[in-house]
């Protein structure tokens, strides 16, 4: 296998290392992204709560405080350059009892010392104003008006589309297998597609960031432990809020919230519990009541009736102090091997922390380091984004498909998703190689009847703009084929595939 | 946008309820009528529906799917009807106009005097039963997997369990095994059997599938593709009972859990639905609570036979055709049908009292029990009866017919507005 050399790896093309991609592909270097899985997004960054949180809730002055608020910042900040959009609808932390209010205050006062704005404390009458479908308990408020939302899945293919853009390369299905230290510095990872070597590398790996560094045997305490998070989605002509609506934090997280999703649904999750396995994603019988019983304490209109989808995510929750104590994001150079940086334990709120941290990591490698940084001239500062039929107005769908008739025929009927669209993800600077690719990048699949109807034509295209057999096409990468065989194909002899009784 | 066209009434939806409407209007009227399709072809689902079973009714026939879409689609494309096919609508309004495109013509703005709203229904998920477990490839609806074998023609699997004794599903496991595959058990929640008693027979009985009632999924495992499900048999409250999980290797699990009348387009233009059917409220002439927009087959209520589908296809687009011609359709009176005891949905939701002979007079409820003897049906105005019909037994899986005798129209007559009571006991 040939032999690659860059400036910088990076290792998984999450939210995190999508975004410190995008932030060095401004720079005059040569750069690389090695993901495990088929595409960008698969783990933790996408099954996620999708919100831009406020900063109000982390502990004042730890790293997680300062990356949240500055990455709220940022977000908006770069959303035009992007091609996101960002829902701002602001949060509300709901107090459900007497009790509960009086802790309003204590949060207002920790919003305030973390620097965040516009923070206000509301009356249950202003509270309820703001969301009426909140249960007539609510006591109070606290207000934060800078959270907001965003589709988690475009988030990251934005910020990776960008970097691609801008000249970083993306290797898929590739995974770190093992690490070369040379007199004391990490000189090479080697993958099943190769070697890879560096001046430096980035740990991004999510919930497997710990075992990265278990491999040069840097910090052996430091133990990512999966926790899984359950939600659920419902049908947006049936149950609909507005905002982002927290219960009171306890001492275990934020607890079940109930909020809008950047498509106009209404999401409620998570639970939090501990999994062995870390891709452990299954949804349980007793995770799915327990965050509906909860979440209609806080919104009763919720109904089991109206669910469209139910998924889970895994969360990385680790720690650099060995009692636990204190939990925080670890973002540093690593103090064992030289030339890795260390991104690990980025549990929530990572997702808008992720171009802070990016940011960071230029400052680390800039004044810790010693790296100079020179401005690449052909840098091309904005993505644009691809054209969503759905959001259309009628003469401007009219304008498109005279264009281009692929605009012209819907795929997925509740989601109105064109096969332009999926054709443009197919052979975006990101390909969208799988039905879960373009799911994730056209909302196709996401509605009411969760792909039953698309499926096949998705099958179809697929087969047709990759050129490759209906029998490879997978849901999400390899093993998760929808087709066996053709039928009245003849089964080999032996072949388990098959009754006796096949007339 | 400009409106490209007038039509006197327009279809949407080429399916079975459709094309009879589409053809009903034209006879009626001899006016413009245009039937719009999403799909390349007509037909709705029958033309997937390889089996046989269809027009007993209507033809006296035994007809497969295809076959009974065909006799349709032949007479309607014998009048002067124009068809659209593989074209989406995207939007209609309470004024009747209707925002449609395709690939070949673009966006299209239409104006009609009348709608019939004719978009079938869709398959309930796995999420809407909120089935615990992965997110595995290899879970099919059955309407899904029936498309990918005998429209694509592929195997969707190998190994499969088929969750849901409806009809599809049954129709599915003998499908699949016709097709190679092995269909190791069909497994219902409910402590009975939900689809036809001959497909029981002729599906599962002759094909040596197991069926196991009370039962359902779970679990399902495997992280890229199926792997296998766990299933459970569940108490009279369809709690699981400790101890009967059995795991079962698979590759594949088919879901036939229930169909859902397909309405997106009508809650955008205003039509109200029923929380029961969750089709549009309908009056004895298939007409909404939007004048001039009216609904026939899966889409207000989801029929056991194709055959009556058909039927309020037929007088739906009598009605609109009428409608168009501006002949008065009285929509202000009439006798709200409410289901009551034993008695899941009633459509139509209310009775129009009318002389008419071939306007619907008739009504059509779905027992949500199962009651293996002779019943009465009654509709009850107050505590008294106002009809009242016998039936050999109630099934959830069949629907009930009536059609109102003169008689009881006379006494409907006298009531003119306020509500029934559909029950059975």
């Amino acid at each position: 296998m040939e032999t690659k050399n860059f400036d910088v790896v990076i290792i998984g093309a999450g939210i995190v290392g999508s975004m410190v991609a995008q932030r060095l592909s401004k720079f005059k270097l040569s750069v690389a992204v090695l993901e495990k899985e088929v595409d960008v997004g698969m783990g933790q960054s996408t099954a996620n709560s999708a919100i831009l949180h406020s900063g109000h809730d982390p502990e004042p002055g730890t790293m997680k405080a300062k990356m949240n608020k500055r990455g709220n910042e940022l977000w908006k900040q770069y959303a035009p350059e992007l091609g996101v959009e960002i829902c701002d609808t602001g949060a509300l932390v709901v107090a459900m009892n007497p009790e509960e209010k009086k802790q309003i205050k204590v949060l207002y006062e920790r919003s305030n010392e973390n620097g965040i704005e516009g923070v206000e404390m509301w009356s249950r009458a202003q509270t309820l104003a703001r969301e009426p479908h909140l249960s007539p308990e609510c006591t109070g408020a606290l207000w934060t008006p800078t959270a907001g939302v965003i589709d988690p899945f475009e988030g990251v293919v934005a910020a990776a589309e960008h970097a691609a853009l801008n000249g970083v390369q993306f290797f898929f299905n590739t995974e770190v297998q093992h690490m070369v230290v040379e007199e004391g510095k990490l000189t090479t990872v080697k993958t099943n597609r190769g070697d890879f070597h560096a001046r430096w590398f980035v740990n991004a790996a999510g919930i497997h960031s710990d075992e990265i560094m278990h491999m040069v045997g840097d910090r052996p305490d430091f133990v990512i432990r999966a926790r899984r998070g359950e939600y659920m989605i419902f049908d947006k002509a049936k149950v609909k809020v507005s905002n982002v609506i927290f219960p009171m934090p306890t001492e275990n997280g934020k607890g079940i919230l109930v909020s809008v999703t950047a498509h106009g649904n209404t999401l409620i999750g998570p639970n939090a519990h501990a999994i062995e396995q870390k891709e452990d994603t299954a949804v349980t019988k007793f995770g799915l009541s327990e965050i509906l019983e909860q979440s209609k304490k806080v919104v009763p209109t919720i109904s089991a009736q109206d669910v469209i989808a139910t998924f889970s995510g895994v969360r990385a929750t680790g720690n650099y102090c060995p009692d636990g104590s204190h939990r925080d994001f670890l973002i540093e150079i690593s103090k064992r091997v030289k030339g890795l940086i260390n991104l690990a334990g980025i549990e929530s709120p990572g997702y808008v922390s992720s171009p802070a941290i990016a940011e960071e990591v230029e400052r680390l490698l800039r004044e810790e380091a010693g790296e100079t940084f020179e401005d690449k001239e052909e840098y091309q500062p904005t993505r644009q984004p691809r054209v969503r039929f759905a959001k259309l107005s009628h003469d401007e769908r009219a304008e498109l498909i005279r264009k281009n008739p692929a605009y012209g025929r819907i795929v997925c009927r509740c989601e109105e998703v064109t096969e332009g669209e999926i054709v443009a993800a197919i052979h975006a600077p990101i390909p969208a190689m799988t039905y879960d690719a373009i799911k994730r990048r056209t909302w196709l699949g996401t509605g009411r009847c969760q792909g039953s109807f698309d499926y096949p034509r998705t099958m179809e295209i697929l087969s047709r703009e990759l050129n490759i057999p209906m029998t490879e096409i997978t849901k999400r990468g390899p093993g998760s084929v929808f087709l066996f065989r053709k039928t009245k194909e003849i089964v080999e002899a032996g072949g388990t595939d098959g009754n006796n009784k096949a007339v | 946008m400009e409106t490209t066209k007038q039509y006197d009434v327009i279809v949407i939806g080429g399916g079975p309820a459709g094309m009879a409407a589409a053809i009903k209007a034209y006879e009626e009227g001899k006016g413009k009528v245009l039937i719009i399709e999403r799909n390349d072809s007509l037909g709705g689902i029958l033309p997937q529906c390889i089996h046989n079973g269809f027009g007993a009714v209507n033809f006296d026939r035994d007809y497969p799917g295809p076959q009974y879409a065909y006799m349709y689609e032949k007479k309607l494309r014998s009048y002067d009807i124009e068809i659209l096919l593989d074209t989406m609508v995207l939007e209609i309004s309470a004024e009747k106009e209707v925002y449609a495109m395709n690939s070949a013509m673009g966006y299209l703005h239409l104006q009609s005097k009348a709608i019939v709203l004719a978009m079938g229904c869709r398959e309930r998920t796995r999420s809407q039963i909120r089935l615990p477990g992965t997110r595995a490839a290899g879970i099919y609806t059955a309407g899904t997997a029936q498309r990918l074998v005998n429209i694509e023609g592929y195997m969707p699997g190998k190994r499969i369990v088929i969750l849901g004794s409806g009809d599809i599903g049954m129709i599915m496991a003998r499908r699949f095994t016709i097709e190679g595959a092995k269909v190791l058990s069909v497994l219902e929640l409910q402590p009975f059997l939900t689809g036809l008693r001959r497909n029981y027979v002729q599906c599962l009985q002759d094909y040596g599938i197991p069926l196991h009632l009370s039962t359902t999924v779970n679990k399902i495992m495997g992280a890229d593709r199926v792997e296998a499900i766990e299933t459970v048999q569940v108490d009279e409250q369809y709690n699981p009972i400790e101890g009967s999980e059995e795991i079962i290797e698979c590759d594949t699990l088919v879901l036939s859990v229930g169909l859902i009348p397909e309405n997106e387009i009508s809650r955008k233009a205003g039509v109200k639905l029923d929380r029961r059917t969750n089709g549009p409220i309908v009056d004895s002439y298939m007409m909404t609570t939007i004048p001039g927009i009216f609904a026939a087959g899966n889409v207000t209520f989801v029929y056991d036979l194709v055959d009556y589908v058909s039927q309020a296809g037929e007088l739906a687009g009598l009605n609109a055709a009428r409608y168009a011609r501006n002949e008065r359709i009285d929509s202000q009176l009439g006798i709200r049908l409410k289901p009551g005891r034993n008695v899941g949905s009633v459509v139509p939701q209310k009775i129009m009292i009318t002389k008419d002979d071939e306007t619907g007079t008739s009504i059509t409820l779905r027992p949500n029990a199962l009651i293996e003897h002779r019943v009465t049906v009654e509709l009850k105005y107050g505590d008294e009866t106002v009809v009242s019909f016998k039936e050999q037994y109630a099934r959830p899986a069949e629907m009930m017919f009536h059609k109102l005798k003169e008689k009881e129209l006379a006494r409907l007559e006298e009531i003119k507005s306020g509500e029934l009571t559909a029950v059975i006991s």
